[in-house]
C-alpha cells in the first residue's frame, strides 16, 4: 500500500482548495470548577452512587479499615508494585499478591484473583470519573480490569470538579483508563444492566486530608 | 445562470457497507409493518431521548461546548494535512505503526496481512463503525479468520445472522425472548434453561467472551478519536469488553476514519463532555480508554493503526456536506429523528442509518451510487437532528443541497421528465408571477367539484395520491384571498372602509366550506 | 405601521379565511395593511425538494414583490414559509451567484416577520383578549410546526396568545413536539413514513380531548387535518389566526362534525 497515504493527503489538499478557512476555536464553556472539597466530596459520592459504585468517604487514620472492610470477602487481592504498603495490611485473610512491569501476573491467575486495590490519578466530581493512568500506585491496566471486584482509592486532593479541569493533570503518554462505575450494559432492551466485563463490584474510597 | 451545487471534484467512491440496495421508501413500507420492531424502536429512542435531555439539561455551559466541538472539527477539516502528519509523527514515535487506506479493499487487505502475520485464526472486536462499514468481518470470515463481536448487541447480531439496526444499540430490533433464543441456539455450553432475564443473558455472554479473552493474541478496535498534538488513540464504551481488547492481546489493529482527528488533549474536555451525554445520555460511559503508541509491558505490544479514506476526501470536498465528516457517532439524531423511529435502521441499507446516515452514505460515495440518491429525501425536514446534535451539524440544510444533486444527476442522465419535474416545472411558471397565479385562482371553484357533498377530496391522480392514500384534502374555497383582497379594496372606494366579514360576497348560512 | 401582508400561496388559494384573519387582527391593533399583489410563493417546495433552478424564479418574484416596498415589516401566518425567505432566499442566491438578489432577499427576510413574533416582538401583543377582544370558548389543544418552532425559534409565542383568548380551554399536546410528517413533498415522496406519524399526531390530538388543534402553519394544519377527516374524527384544526380573530360580537363558529365528515380551516364569521 506504499503510496496510499500520498493519496489521501493529497486528495484532501485538493478538496479544501481555497474554500476551507482555519478559523479560531472558541472556548467559552466552563474551564474551572467552583466548589470547595467538601461539596466536591458530596457530588462525586453522589455521582458514583448513581452508577451503583460503593462509595466510603474516611480520613486518612481509618483508609486501612475502609479497606479491610470492602475486601472482607476477597481471598485473593492483586496490588501494584508502587502501593503503600500499609493500605492492604488490615487485609488478614487474603492472599495477596504484588504486581510490576518486571513481574507481571499472567493473565490466568488475575482471572482467578477476586479482587484489586489501586489508587487512582484524577476524579471528575460533575461526571463521576476516576481516571487511572498506569503509574506505580495504579498499575498496568489489566490488573484493574480482570479481577471482579476493584477497591479504589481517591485521595480528595485529585478530585477536581469538571473534566476542563483535569486534563492539565493527566499525562497523555501514558495509558489511561477513565472509570465512571462498574461495567454496564443497556444493551437488551435498554435495561441496564451492570457487571459485563469489567469488574462487577467497584468500591471506592475517597480520603479526606485529616 | 447555474446554481453551484459544490459538487466535488474529488473521485473517489466509498465502498463497502455503505449503500442502499433498495429505494428507502420501499424498505420503510416493509419496516413499518413490523409490529416488534415499530414498538422496540419507538421505546428505545424515547428513553434514551429524554435520558440524553436530562444529562444535557445539567450543564450550564453546553451550547459552548457545542459550538467549540463545532469549530474544533472545522478546524480540524481545514487543517487535516498537517494533523494528519502530527498525529502520524507523534504515534510512531511512540512505537506504533500506521498503515494508509485509500478504501475498503485496502484497509480489509492491510487487516488481513497483520493478522495472517501473527498466526492467529481468531480474532476479538471491539465495537467499531469503521470496520462495519468496510464489511471486515465478512472479508476476514471468507478468508478463514473468525472475527469475534466482543460488545454485547454486536454479538447478539453477530450470532443472530443479523445486521446492526442503530449505532448506539444495535440489536434495538431484538428484543430479550429473542436474543434468549439467539443465546440458547448459538452460544456452546449455554444453559438450555436460560431465561430471558437481561441480568441472566450479559452473565452468559460474559462467561462466553471471558474465554475468548484471556485467550486471545489479536483485537480489532476502532477509535472515537485520535488526538494530534499527542498521538492519542481513545476508545469509549460501557461494558469492558473495549478494556479486555486494548489491554489483553500482544496485537492491537485500529480502524480509523481519518476524520476523527483532534487537534489537541485539551479538546477531550470538549468531546468527553458533548459524547456520552449526547449518546447514551450518561454524565460518562463507565470506561474509555486512552493509548499512546506502544506502554513498556502494559498492554499490547504490537500496536497498529489503519487510517482509512472511503470516501471521505469525497465527503470533504463536498463544499456544503463537509461538515458531516464533523459526526463523532454518538447516534443522537437517529434517537430523535420521527423517520427513524418508524422505519428502524435497516430501511437505510447502509452502516450508518437515521438523519446522519441519510447525509454521510451519500456524501461518501456519491449521490448516484445505488440507490443512495433516495436517502436524503428520507426526512420532513423537521430539524430535531440539527437541535440534538452535539456539533452542531445542519443535517437538514446538507439533506436539501443533496437532493439538489439528486435532481441534478437525474436531469442530465433522463431522456424524459418525470411526474414530479413536470409538477415542478408548472409549479414554477405559476407561482413566480403574482399575475398567473391569479389567473390559475380562477379555476379554484372547478376543485370544489372534485370534492363531494362532505366537502371533501378523497382522491387525487398520480403522485398527488401519495397525499390522498391517507388524507384528505378540502373543498377549495369559492374565491382566492388576493381576488376577496380586490373586491374590498373596490369596495372600500366607492363606500369608505370596510372589515372582511361584512363584505362577503356570498355569505353562506352554514360553516361548511373551507373559506 | 404599514404592514405587508403575504399571505402564502396556500392560504391565498385554499384557506382565504386564515388571511382575512391576520388583516382583521392587524387592523383592529390600528395598523395600515397592504397587499403587495405581485406576491405568490416563497419557492420552499422548490428548494426543499432539490428543485434549486425552478425556485429561482419563484425567489425572485418574492424578493420583488417585497422589495423596496412603502412598508414598515411584512408577516406572514405561516412559520416555515417565513423561514424559507429568511434562510433560504439568500442562500440560492448566494448559490446563483447574484449578489444584487443576495442583498435584496436579506433585506426582505430581515422584515418578514410570523404573525406570532410579529404581535409579540413587535406590537407588544401580550394578552390576546384584552388588547384584540378574542374570544374563543372551546377546547383547544395545539401543534407547533417544526419550522417554527426549530427554524424562528417561536418557543411558547404562538401557545402564549392562544392561552390569553378569553374563554379558550387549553389542553396540551402529548408529545408536542414531534413532527406530523407533512414536509412537504415528503408527504408525497415517503407517504407511508409520513402517514405513520401522521397516524400518531391524530392520536395525540385526540388524546388531549380537544375538539380543535390549533397550529400557525397552514400547510401543516391542511396535513393533520386532512388526517383527522379521514379516520373521522371528530377533531379539526384551525389557524391561530382565525382564533385571535374571534370575538364575542363576531364569533368564529365551528360547526358540528356529522358522521365523521369535517370542515378544515372551517367556519365563518
Amino acid at each position: 500500500m506504499v503510496g496510499a497515504k500520498e493519496d489521501i493527503l493529497s486528495r484532501v489538499r485538493v478538496a479544501l482548495q481555497g474554500d476551507a478557512p482555519v478559523t479560531d476555536i472558541p472556548r467559552d464553556y466552563r474551564q474551572s470548577g467552583t466548589m470547595n472539597q467538601e461539596q466536591l466530596i458530596d457530588h462525586l459520592t453522589d455521582r458514583l452512587v448513581d452508577y451503583k459504585a460503593e462509595v466510603k468517604v474516611v480520613l486518612a487514620t481509618d483508609l486501612q479499615g475502609a479497606i479491610a472492610e470492602f475486601l472482607a470477602n476477597a481471598r485473593s487481592v492483586v496490588v501494584p508494585h508502587g502501593l503503600d504498603a500499609q493500605w492492604i495490611a488490615g487485609v488478614a485473610d487474603a492472599d495477596v499478591v504484588t504486581d510490576s512491569s518486571e513481574a507481571p501476573v499472567p493473565v490466568d491467575q488475575l482471572n482467578a484473583t477476586d479482587a484489586v486495590l489501586t489508587s487512582s490519578a484524577v476524579s471528575v466530581a460533575e461526571s463521576g470519573t476516576i481516571i487511572l493512568d498506569g503509574t506505580p500506585t495504579q498499575g498496568r491496566r489489566a490488573i484493574s480490569l480482570v479481577p471482579d471486584q476493584h477497591v479504589c482509592v481517591v485521595p480528595a486532593s485529585t478530585i477536581v470538579e469538571i473534566l476542563p479541569e483535569a486534563l492539565p493533570r493527566l499525562q497523555p503518554s501514558h495509558p489511561q483508563t477513565w472509570i465512571s462505575g462498574p461495567s454496564a450494559t443497556s444493551d437488551i432492551e435498554l435495561e441496564r444492566v451492570e457487571g459485563v466485563h469489567g469488574p462487577r463490584r467497584l468500591s471506592v474510597i475517597i480520603v479526606e486530608d485529616a | 445562470m447555474s446554481i453551484n451545487l459544490g459538487i466535488p471534484a474529488v473521485r473517489t467512491r466509498g465502498e463497502g457497507n455503505l449503500f442502499a440496495h433498495e429505494k428507502f421508501p420501499t424498505a420503510a413500507k416493509r419496516e413499518l409493518k413490523n409490529q416488534q420492531l415499530r414498538a422496540n424502536l419507538r421505546h428505545a429512542t424515547h428513553t434514551i431521548r429524554d435520558k440524553r435531555i436530562n444529562v444535557v439539561s445539567e450543564l450550564p455551559d453546553w451550547e459552548d461546548l457545542r459550538e467549540s466541538g463545532s469549530r474544533i472539527k472545522e478546524n480540524v477539516m481545514a487543517r487535516l494535512p498537517e494533523l494528519l502528519e502530527q498525529f502520524e509523527a507523534a504515534f510512531t514515535a511512540r512505537g506504533g505503526v500506521i498503515h494508509w487506506a485509500n478504501d475498503a479493499t485496502e484497509a480489509n487487505a492491510i487487516v488481513t496481512s497483520l493478522i495472517r502475520a501473527t498466526g492467529e485464526t481468531e480474532v476479538v472486536k471491539v465495537k467499531s463503525m469503521a470496520t462495519q462499514e468496510i464489511g471486515l468481518n465478512e472479508h476476514l470470515e471468507s478468508l478463514g479468520i473468525n472475527a469475534i463481536e466482543t460488545d454485547l448487541a454486536e454479538l447478539i447480531v453477530q450470532l443472530g445472522h443479523d445486521r446492526p439496526s442503530h449505532i448506539l444499540v444495535p440489536a434495538i430490533h431484538k428484543n430479550r425472548t429473542q436474543i434468549r433464543d439467539i443465546f440458547r441456539a448459538e452460544i456452546p455450553n449455554a444453559s438450555p434453561d436460560l431465561t430471558d432475564n437481561p441480568k441472566e443473558l450479559a452473565a452468559t455472554a460474559r462467561a462466553y467472551l471471558r474465554e475468548k479473552f484471556l485467550n486471545a493474541k489479536v483485537a480489532i478496535s476502532g477509535a472515537n478519536f485520535g488526538i494530534a498534538e499527542t498521538g492519542t488513540l481513545g476508545v469509549v464504551e460501557s461494558e469492558g469488553n473495549g478494556r479486555m481488547c486494548l489491554t489483553l492481546p500482544e496485537t492491537l489493529i485500529t480502524v480509523m476514519g481519518i476524520e476523527k482527528i483532534l487537534p489537541r488533549w485539551e479538546d477531550l474536555g470538549v468531546f468527553m463532555q458533548l459524547l456520552p451525554r449526547s449518546s447514551t445520555g450518561e454524565r460518562m460511559n463507565p470506561y474509555s480508554s486512552l493509548w499512546t503508541g506502544k506502554n513498556g509491558q502494559d498492554g499490547p505490544q504490537n500496536i497498529h493503526l489503519v487510517m482509512l479514506d472511503n470516501g471521505r476526501t469525497r465527503a470533504l470536498a463536498d463544499k456544503n456536506g463537509r461538515s458531516a465528516l464533523h459526526c463523532i457517532r454518538c447516534s443522537a439524531c437517529m434517537n430523535v429523528c420521527p423517520v427513524y423511529e418508524r422505519t428502524g435502521g435497516h430501511a437505510y441499507g447502509s452502516t450508518y442509518p437515521g438523519p446522519i446516515g441519510a447525509i454521510l452514505s451519500p456524501l461518501l460515495t456519491g449521490i448516484t451510487a445505488e440507490e443512495n440518491s433516495s436517502l436524503p429525501y428520507a426526512s420532513s425536514l423537521c430539524g430535531a437532528c440539527f437541535d440534538a446534535c452535539p456539533v452542531k451539524i445542519n443535517i437538514p440544510e446538507i439533506l436539501i443541497d443533496l437532493r439538489a444533486q439528486d435532481v441534478e444527476a437525474q436531469h442530465s442522465v433522463r431522456k424524459a421528465p418525470t411526474e414530479m419535474d413536470v409538477l415542478m416545472k408548472g409549479a414554477s411558471w405559476a407561482l413566480s408571477s403574482g399575475t398567473r397565479l391569479k389567473f390559475l385562482e380562477k379555476g379554484l371553484p372547478a376543485g370544489r367539484l372534485l370534492a363531494g357533498k362532505d366537502q371533501r377530496i378523497s382522491w387525487l391522480p398520480g403522485i398527488a395520491g401519495g397525499w390522498t392514500s391517507s388524507r384528505d384534502i378540502p373543498a377549495p374555497p369559492q374565491s382566492s384571498f388576493r381576488d376577496q383582497w380586490a373586491q374590498r379594496e373596490k369596495f372600500q372606494k366607492s363606500q369608505g372602509p370596510q372589515l372582511f366579514q361584512q363584505s362577503q360576497a356570498s355569505p353562506k348560512p352554514t360553516g361548511k366550506q373551507g373559506e | 405601521m404599514r404592514i405587508a401582508l403575504f399571505s402564502t400561496c396556500i392560504v391565498d388559494a385554499m384557506y382565504p379565511a386564515t388571511a382575512r384573519a391576520t388583516v382583521e387582527i392587524l387592523e383592529r391593533l390600528g395598523h395600515t395593511v397592504i397587499f403587495p399583489t405581485g406576491q405568490a410563493c416563497c419557492g420552499q417546495m422548490h428548494v426543499n425538494s432539490g428543485y434549486f433552478k425552478d425556485a429561482l424564479p419563484v425567489v425572485r418574484n418574492h424578493v420583488a414583490a417585497f422589495s423596496h416596498g412603502d412598508y414598515d415589516v411584512a408577516v406572514a401566518p405561516s412559520g416555515s414559509c417565513v423561514a424559507s425567505v429568511k434562510h433560504q432566499h439568500p442562500m440560492l442566491a448566494h448559490r446563483c451567484g447574484d449578489a444584487g438578489l443576495a442583498a435584496d432577499a436579506e433585506e426582505v427576510g430581515a422584515k418578514t416577520y410570523e404573525l406570532s413574533q410579529l404581535l409579540t416582538d413587535v406590537l407588544d401583543v401580550t394578552n390576546a383578549a384584552e388588547q384584540l377582544g378574542s374570544y374563543f370558548p372551546h377546547k383547544v389543544t395545539y401543534h407547533p410546526s417544526c419550522h417554527g418552532m426549530r427554524l424562528l425559534r417561536l418557543g411558547d409565542r404562538q401557545r402564549n396568545l392562544l392561552e390569553s383568548v378569553d374563554g379558550l380551554e387549553f389542553a396540551p399536546l402529548p408529545e408536542a413536539d414531534q413532527c406530523c410528517g407533512f414536509g412537504g413533498t415528503f408527504s408525497i415522496k415517503n407517504s407511508d413514513v409520513s402517514t405513520a406519524m401522521l397516524e400518531d399526531k391524530a392520536d395525540s390530538i385526540e388524546a388531549s380531548g380537544a375538539s380543535l388543534c390549533a397550529g400557525g402553519d397552514a400547510s401543516c394544519l391542511m396535513h393533520i387535518g386532512g388526517g383527522l377527516s379521514r379516520r373521522g374524527s371528530q377533531a379539526r384544526t384551525v389557524h391561530l389566526a382565525e382564533i385571535l380573530a374571534s370575538t364575542r360580537d363576531n364569533p368564529l363558529v365551528i360547526p358540528e362534525a356529522q358522521g365523521g365528515v369535517v370542515v378544515l380551516n372551517g367556519g365563518t364569521r
